[in-house]
Parts: C-alpha cells; structure tokens; sequence
C-alpha cells in the first residue's frame, strides 16, 4: 500500500506548526503518520450513507453566558509567566512576514 | 493603439466590533485604552484546561446586524478553529465561524445621488474573536498587549458590487449608521471599531478583449477619506501595471498591499503564493448554536426602521430634499427628536431648518445628541411656529434656541423680550419708518421708480435701511411690501 503522507507534507504541516524538524525526524514521522492515517482508513470501511456530519461529540447546543465583567488577572499576574517583558508587555522577537 | 475602455471592481470585507460589555468568550471587560494587558484572563490568554463559553449578547448584536442586511440565518451554526501563528494570538488559532456563518445571501441598500439607490450584495456575516495589538518598535523587539484579544468582531464581506471609490465610501458610511442605529457598535474607525478591506481589480476591455486584472486587497485603511482614496490610486496602479505588464488574474496572484499615508499611496506586503492554509477545525470546547423561530422572532422584534428606509420617508413624507433627510436621518437620535418636534407641531421644512442649522451645531459643541440639550420637542415647535407666524425672523429663531439652551428654564416670553427678537409687523409703523428713508434716500428711490438695471439693487438698498433703523426687528416682508406699495 502507497504512504499516506510523504515527506514534503510532513515537512509542510511541521511549518505551518511552527516545528523544526531534522531530516531523520521529517522521515520517522512520515512513517509513524502513515500508520495512522492508514488505521484511520479503517474508518472508511463503515457505511455512513444516512449519518449526519458531526459537529460536536456533545449531544447538546445554545450554552451561553450572560454579558457580564468579570474581575480580569491585571497585568502584573498576566505578565509574570511570561519569558520576557518590556514594561506592561509582553516582548517577543520582531515578526517581519505576516501570515 | 486601439481603442481601452475599464471599469474598477471593488469588494469589502469588514471587521465590526459589537459594544458588548464583556469580551466574546471571557468576563474581562472591553478595553478602552487601560494599561496593556490589565484586561485579560486564563480564556483569552490561552491557558491551557480553560472553557470558553459564548457571550449571548454579541451573539444577538450579529443576528440583528445579519437580520438588517437581509441575510438568511442558519438555522444551526457552530464555531471553528482558525489556526495561524502570530504573536498577538496567544491560543495560536483564532475562534471564529468557517463553513456555517450566523447570516449569509444578503444586500445592503446605499444611497446614490438624487435620491437614487443601489443594493450591494452580502455574501455572508459571521461573528469572530479579535486579536491583541503587535506593537512595532525599534530593535529586534516587539510589545505585545493582549487587552484586545477576544473582543468580539462581525465580519461581514460584501459582493464584488461597488464600481466606483464614491460606492465604497457610501457603503462604509451606511454600514456605520446602520450598525450605531441598531446599537451593536459604536463604529468609530479611527477607534478600530470599523475596518474596511477592499479587495480590487479591473476589467479592461482593450481592441474589443476582455481582461481582468490580478485582485489585490488593501489593508490598513482607518478614515472614510482614506478607504476611498485607497481605490481611486489602486485603479490608476492597476491600470498602468496592466498597459506596462499585461498581467492578469490568475491562480494565486492576489496581493495584498498596505495604505502609505503619507505618499498616498498602496505598497505591496504580501505576494499570496498560494492560500494561505488555516486548518479549520470545529471548536470541541464550544458547542453549536441553534437559531430557534422564537429566538430569531424576539432579536427581529429588535431591529428598528433602517437609516435608508428613514431618509427616504423623511423626503416622501415631510417633502425635505434628500440632503436635509441624509442630514437628519445621520443619527437616530436626531431623526427621531425631529419626528417629535414635528409631533409636537412644528412646520417639517422650518424644523428641520432650526435643527440642522442651530441644534446639531449646539449638540456638536456640547458633545452631545440634540435629544440632551434640554430644550423640549414642544421649545422647538414652538419657536419654529413663531417664524412661521411671523414674530422671529429666521435668525432670531436660531438666537432664541441658542439662548434657551444656555439657560433652560427661562421662558421664551422672557427670552424674546429681553434681546428684542420679536419681528416688528406693525403695519402703521413700519409704513412711517419707510416714508422717512424714502424721504433720506432720493437717489435709490429714483433708480427703483426709473425701473433701470439698478432697481433692484436699490430697492434692496431701501430694505437694508429699514432693518438698520429698527435694528434688524422689522420684519423683511412687510417692508418689502410697504416698499412696493409706495414705489410702485
Ligand atoms: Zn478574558
């Protein structure tokens, strides 16, 4: 049976991710996913000719909250686990290209 | 070279932010400009283990806003992971609504001149988070604030139907009274509260082809001036990169390019390689929305007469000119006080004449509607009939008005005899102070009486010397009158 992914999906989803990959791990993880995919497959298997898409595994809809303020954490207990911090902000490198 | 002909396409793609008290999903208030993140909490932070639970009003706002533009309401709707990585979205996916939107295939109606209208289509309306604010600065740095982050937003994106830069202005501007009138938003752009995207492009018809350009969106537009001029440079760009390049649209060659306010000009920020890949996934931690008939009929109970509609009632039925409607029907307040000074009596035209030229000019300098100037619906009937009745000229009634808001609770009995407003009608002697200017005045009387091309001139002249006399009390037209009587 042909791989389900290959290595430039994997490299391509590890990108969007934000993940950095070397070449041995891009080539482990197409294997594992592969696998996967490949057991999901199974999935086709069932006939789902009547079934309804699901939206949520919750048999349940319309759960809201009144608007209403709430009390937030100020910036001291917001900031404090942050990994660096300019003043009342949080400090992160430079992004140049927008997504 | 044969003969080029063109036309500009613009569709939008607008961000309303709904004026709910708290933010979409969380109870942290809606920022105002307090100390960057001092409004945030675990659920808009990210925190790994919170729920998210959905804000009941913005969701209503959105109906009301999709039910205004005539959009279908999805009877089940659901929220969806939108996911993308920047600094200014801490869960790394942006809540929002993908293939199910709250509202879908709709129009808005805009005014053109002349009374004359057009309907631009809705495609969808569907509500989302915002994000926080990336702050630039110098360095390898950026400050991040995370206040902004998860107030909720209406996205609405119209059809390709706008043909000119003046539509796109007009529609932004109609979108903006409609939403203040319905009371979802406060709408103010250079506040962020409104943010249009267009998306533009041409279609060029050179030696009898057709050619469209590549579409590009621009983004960073934070003024109604701004907006429009952003189309007309795009048109003129767009058609001197065609004759240059002969580009045209394809598969992946939209751009996107930002507003330069200080060279006027679009500058290219990102080339799309290819769409961008979001990943959509419906949202586990949030279950779907069901619009029940009951619900939707309590929100649509809601909705109030449409600024268009008002506008065009206020020229049918009060027979104003379509500038005095748009004028008055610019602020729901203000139609509606006039509606009440017209209940209370008043003559429409005159009514409309004290509000636009004295009330809302007092309302601008107090920062406030002219519903809370504390002058009564019944105060501007009544000022308005007395210039009709003849006692207030045009301009003693805008006095008296200006002059009753400093002090409310003086009578305009009081307020008329203290700065000597009322008009002199007194025929008996009006027609004695006329005889004596006539008497001072022998050259202008002889160039009325002689009928020549300075007639008119003097006769006003005479006019003129009449109202000086009575220190501008006596009312013009029975001068006039008089004037004619004894000239004729
Ligand atoms: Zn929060």
């Amino acid at each position: 049976m042909a791989a389900k992914i290959d290595q430039t999906q994997v490299k391509k989803v590890a990108k969007l991710s934000r993940l950095d990959l070397t070449e041995t791990e891009a080539a482990e993880f197409t294997g594992q996913l592969s696998a996967i995919l490949e057991y999901m497959e199974k999935m086709n298997e069932l006939d789902t000719t009547n079934v309804q898409p699901l939206a949520h595994c919750l048999p349940i809809s319309n759960v809201f909250r009144e608007d209403a303020v709430k009390e937030s954490l100020g910036t001291e207990k917001t900031l404090a686990n942050a990994p660096q911090r300019d003043g009342e902000f949080f400090k992160v490198p430079k992004i140049l290209d927008e997504i | 070279m044969g003969e080029l002909r063109y036309r500009v396409v613009v569709g939008l793609e607008i961000h309303v932010q709904l004026c709910t008290k708290s933010k979409m999903f969380c109870g942290c208030a809606l920022s105002f400009g307090e100390e960057a993140n001092s409004r945030v909490c675990p659920v808009c932070l990210g925190m790994p283990g919170v729920l998210p639970v959905m804000n009941e009003q913005a969701l209503e706002y959105a109906v009301l806003v999709a039910l205004a533009l005539d959009c279908k309401i999805a009877e089940f709707t659901k929220w969806d992971r939108k996911s993308y990585y920047y600094p200014d979205l801490p869960k790394n996916y942006q809540i929002s609504q993908y293939d199910l939107p709250l509202g879908s295939g709709g129009f808005i109606e805009i005014p053109l001149e002349a009374g004359r209208t057009k309907r631009i289509g809705i495609i969808r309306a569907h509500l989302e988070e915002d994000a926080g604010k990336n702050l630039h600065t110098a360095g390898n740095f950026s400050q991040v604030d995370l206040n902004r982050a998860g107030t909720p937003l209406l996205e609405i994106v119209t059809e390709p139907d706008m043909s000119s830069a003046a539509e796109v202005r007009t529609l932004a501007v109609e979108l903006q009274r409609m939403v203040r009138y319905l009371g979802v938003s406060e709408a103010d752009m250079q506040k962020g509260h409104m943010r249009f995207e267009p998306n533009i492009n041409l279609i060029i018809t050179k030696d009898g082809v057709e050619y469209k350009t590549p579409i590009v969106e621009v983004k960073n537009l934070n003024s109604f001036r701004v907006l429009e001029r952003s189309v007309d440079v795009e048109e003129q760009r767009q058609l001197d990169e065609f004759l240059e390049t002969g580009e045209v649209m394809g598969m992946g060659n939209k751009t996107t390019r930002g507003w330069d306010d200080i060279n006027q000009v679009t500058v290219l920020q990102r080339e799309k390689e290819e769409a961008p890949d979001y990943r959509y996934f419906p949202d586990p931690d949030l279950v779907p929305v069901e619009f029940k008939c009951e619900w939707l009929e309590d929100i649509r109970s809601r909705l109030c007469e449409l600024p268009i509609k008002r506008q065009i009632r206020f020229v049918d039925e009060y027979k104003l000119s379509d500038y005095d409607a748009g004028v008055l029907t610019a602020e729901r307040s203000t139609a509606e006080f006039f509606e009440r000074v017209v209940a209370a009596g008043g003559k429409p035209k005159r009514v409309c004449n004290l509000l636009t030229q004295v009330g809302l000019k007092l309302a601008n300098e107090k920062g406030c509607s002219v519903a809370e100037l504390d002058i009564t619906p019944k105060d501007f009937a009544q000022v308005s009939n007395d210039v009709d009745g003849g006692i207030l000229s045009a301009s003693g009634a805008n006095k008296a008005i200006e002059l009753k808001a400093q002090d409310p609770d003086k009578p305009f009995s009081v307020i008329y005899e203290e700065n000597n407003l009322i008009q002199k009608s007194d025929v008996g002697e009006l027609e004695q102070i006329v005889e004596q200017v006539i008497v001072d005045n022998p050259k202008a009387v002889e160039d009325v009486t002689s009928g020549g091309k300075k007639s008119k001139k003097a006769q006003s002249f005479l006019l003129g010397q009449v109202m000086q006399k009575t220190k501008g009390q006596a009312n013009p037209k029975v001068v006039s009158e008089i004037l004619d009587r004894k000239l004729g």
